[in-house]
């Protein structure tokens, strides 16, 4: 592949969420202030020294914003990890053994689904000590029946295909089926769907800190931040709107990526029928 | 002398296509081709695939499939240049004046609506008759084309007939209009070989009874050599050869067309017969689920070192045979014994060892090796798994069975994109090989591959069955194959055993019903041999 075909708005997808990405990293380098500094007033306008003002207890918003970022990111990844690394085992292994496994799985996977999503977090997490790996794990459970739909789908597709037919005639174990078979050829549509989970993973977590069930103050988190502000709100101050902004700009980065992605795996489908 | 119905000067057609680094290139399908065509003549078109022969056969609709263009030549029909002119022109030429019959009719069909309505669609869409007298057209065009019924098979739904009755349909859809010329891309390549001397003589009167203009495409000479007044042989998009029937079929000029008349070469003597035997499959009955018998008491044996073939069209469980005896589909009487043992029913309960002996090459190699992995990945992991070999003894051996199926040393970094399809097939039969069996069940192995490639294959599993003693069971629906390979053969009818004997004597008379009709569908590669078929046919009805 060459970069040339990579079209513009791929380009700006990608810059966007280097962005998010350098800014997470680099946080105590790149931030002006302290992540729990109170430096000026409450809700102070946008300034030289406060390039985007001041928040509800008279916190930098732009460096909260970059330390959100943080907590934010790698809260969604790990959990978009996790959520994969569950989805597509359980959904391979099932495609794979087919029968009573196939459906045990599935059914439980529907049953977990039936149930909505958010009131299903809600009620988790108030129940168990709220601790990061808490919410990690809660949100990748609930997020892999998604990808468990998904991944069956793909997997069933070529498990019937003579492949692997041929390596089970061979004798060859699930895992190998699994791991060297069909895995490598579901990687492309899987590698799609991780970007577009990784964006809803980061719109969820924000919901849930939105709630107070996510990362808790005095952490900075984006969706804790549109919170934090919302009361601004009322009194004209923009302040909520710039996590928010920021929240539905990285969204829209993955998915534009996300399409560009599918696009070329749909094309590399074709290659391998043809 | 008038002016020819279609006249192809210097057609030239390019299409845009990848390279290895991903840049687009133009690369030239058509180079060059110039073909005349009278009215009520017909015109075989021949060649492998990639020869460029669908596509010069939709230039005469003026159209080009996804990617392809129309760069240069002309396409003159009574007269005019039908590339120059616009879309709505075109239109009113297609399906009117030129009508086109695909190769898979059960695609091309709608299966939400009744047949009769689809074969009139095009005809009532151009106005050319009204709604009754297309409907009466069709009706006569059934009867001619012998389909049950004539009156009344429009009313059913494409899912209601046979394969063989569907293609009929097609074709009447393209009669309806009365066109001037049809194109048929490979018409019978999908259907059996008893189906497909039906159909065959189906279109050759349709189109003597209606004086039409035919192009008529196919890979398979014996069957254009039944149907064409003139042919045209391609090769990557030029003409090898252009001249009447008789004279490629009797004084071919050019070694391609000499290859292609006379494309079976490999003959084996059948081997004596031996009363051993290394499998034994003993009164095996079997069913998917609890659907009906697949196949019904079959009982038959290989000795070793030979070749069964098992001859059948499709739906005679000839497949189901390789599923039972591979243990993937347990059959529900009878047993498999395999060198004087008898075989667990599944899969799961046979030892890596039993699962070595037996190995399976399948028909379509592109689904049968793992697109994601590289040559030397198919090969070395049996290699790895039953023989436990690493490192360098592995990539010696793989080189080896690269030798052994007369592809380069350089071939095993390469992906199966990278590979034709002869090749992919080559590298499965390595892949069997590795395993070091003592049975390789083929099923079909060539029938998705151009003549002479299939016919390198052959020669290919013939020579190393000499050098390592390896058994075939060959699973084919080509008696040619069977006259020249098979030591044995096992000719199978709706899931059970018609005949089953050396060959020698399973291939000469007396025959039952079923064996002769296949024997006599084949097509062979002579002028006149469908009508002798259809004599002779008729006389053996006439005579019961």
């Amino acid at each position: 592949m060459r970069l040339r075909t990579i079209p513009p708005s791929a380009w700006i997808g990608m810059a966007g969420i280097a962005l998010a990405f350098v800014a997470a990293i680099f946080a105590p380098w790149l931030a002006p202030y302290g992540e729990r500094e109170v430096i000026g007033q409450v809700w102070e306008p946008m300034s030289r020294a406060h390039p985007l003002g001041t928040d509800n207890l008279g916190r930098d918003l732009l460096s909260r914003l970059i330390f959100g970022a943080q907590t934010t990111l790698f809260v969604a990844l790990a959990a978009s990890v996790l959520s994969f690394a569950i989805g597509i085992f359980l959904s391979f292994f099932a495609a794979v053994t087919r029968g009573l496994v196939d459906q045990g799985l599935s059914r439980l996977n529907d049953l977990m689904m039936a149930i909505p999503t958010l009131i299903f977090a809600l009620v988790v997490l108030a129940a168990l000590p709220q601790k990061l790996w808490i919410l990690i794990l809660v949100m990748a459970v609930l997020d892999s029946t998604r990808v468990f739909r998904l991944g069956r789908a793909v997997a069933m597709d070529l498990s019937v295909m003579d492949f692997v037919e041929a390596a089970r005639l061979r004798g060859e174990g699930t895992v190998w089926i699994i791991f060297r078979e069909i895995l490598p050829n579901a990687l492309s549509p899987l590698l799609a769907e991780f970007g577009l989970r990784f964006a809803f993973a980061v719109l969820f977590l924000s919901t849930l800190s939105f709630l107070g069930l996510g990362i808790q103050p005095p952490d900075a988190d984006w969706g804790g931040m549109v919170k934090d502000n919302s009361d601004g709100i009322i009194f004209g101050i923009p302040a909520a709107l710039i996590p928010g902004a920021t929240i539905a700009a990285l969204a829209i980065c993955v998915n534009i990526v996300v399409d560009w992605l599918l696009r070329r795996t749909s094309s590399l489908k074709g290659g391998r029928d043809g | 002398m008038a002016d020819p119905l279609l006249k192809v000067r210097d057609l030239e057609i390019g299409a845009c296509a990848c390279d290895e680094d991903g840049n687009l290139r133009e690369i030239e399908i058509v180079k060059g081709i110039s073909l005349d065509l009278e009215r009520g003549h017909v015109l075989g078109l021949i060649g492998e695939s990639g020869a460029g022969k669908s596509t010069i056969g939709l230039a005469a609709l003026a159209y080009g499939r996804g990617g392809v263009r129309i760069t240069g030549g002309q396409v003159l029909l009574d007269g005019q240049d039908i590339l120059e002119l616009g879309p709505r022109r075109i239109g009113q030429i297609r399906g009117a004046r030129v009508c086109y019959v695909a190769q898979s009719a059960a695609a091309a069909f709608n299966p939400a609506h009744r047949l009769g309505a689809q074969v009139i669609e095009g005809t009532i869409h151009h106005g050319i008759m009204s709604r009754a007298e297309a409907r009466a057209r069709a009706a006569e065009l059934f009867g001619i084309l012998g389909l049950p019924d004539p009156a009344t098979f429009g009313n059913r739904y494409p899912h209601q007939v046979s394969g063989g009755q569907l293609q009929r349909a097609m074709t009447a859809m393209a009669l309806c209009p009365r066109p001037d010329l049809i194109v048929f891309d490979e018409p019978t390549t999908a259907l059996d070989v008893t189906t497909q001397i039906d159909v065959l003589v189906a279109i050759k009167r349709a189109i003597r009874e209606s004086g039409t203009a035919a192009l008529y495409i196919s890979h398979d000479l014996a069957v254009v050599a039944q149907i064409a007044d003139d042919i045209m042989v391609l090769r990557h998009g030029e003409t090898v050869e252009y001249g009447s029937t008789r004279q490629i079929i009797e004084t071919p000029q050019k070694d391609y067309t000499r290859a292609l008349v006379n494309v079976r070469t490999v003959v084996k003597e059948p081997a004596e017969q031996q009363s051993e035997a290394i499998l034994r499959l003993k009164n095996i009955s079997a069913s998917y689920g609890t659907g009906p018998k697949v196949l019904d008491n079959v009982s038959l044996h290989v000795p070793p070192g030979q070749t069964l073939a098992v001859v059948g069209e499709s739906g005679s469980g000839k497949s189901t045979l390789a599923r039972v005896i591979t243990g993937l589909l347990p059959p529900s009487e009878g047993e498999v014994v395999f060198e004087g043992t008898l075989l667990p029913p599944r899969l799961a309960q046979r030892s890596r060892d039993q699962l070595r002996q037996i190995q399976l090459i399948y028909q379509m190699a592109d689904t049968a090796v793992n697109p994601r992995h590289t040559v030397a990945q198919i090969i070395g992991r049996p290699l790895r798994f039953y023989h436990g070999m690493h490192g360098q003894r592995r990539r010696e051996r793989v080189q080896e069975l690269l030798d052994a199926i007369e592809m380069g040393r350089g071939f095993s970094d390469r992906y199966p994109a990278e590979l034709s399809g002869g090749q992919k097939q080559r590298v499965a039969i390595a892949r069997a090989l590795a395993a070091d069996p003592k049975l390789i069940i083929c099923d079909e192995p060539t029938s998705a591959l151009d003549p002479l490639v299939a016919e390198g294959i052959l020669k290919l599993l013939m020579k190393l069955q000499r050098q390592t003693g390896v058994s075939y069971i060959f699973i084919t629906h080509d008696i040619a194959i069977v006259r020249a390979i098979a030591d044995s053969v096992a000719v199978m009818l709706n899931g059970r055993l018609q005949r089953f004997g050396p060959r020698g004597q399973a291939l000469s008379p007396p025959f039952d019903a079923y064996t002769d009709l296949l024997l006599k569908s084949v097509p062979e590669t002579k002028v006149g041999w469908l009508e002798r078929a259809l004599a002779s046919r008729r006389m053996e009805s006439g005579g019961h």
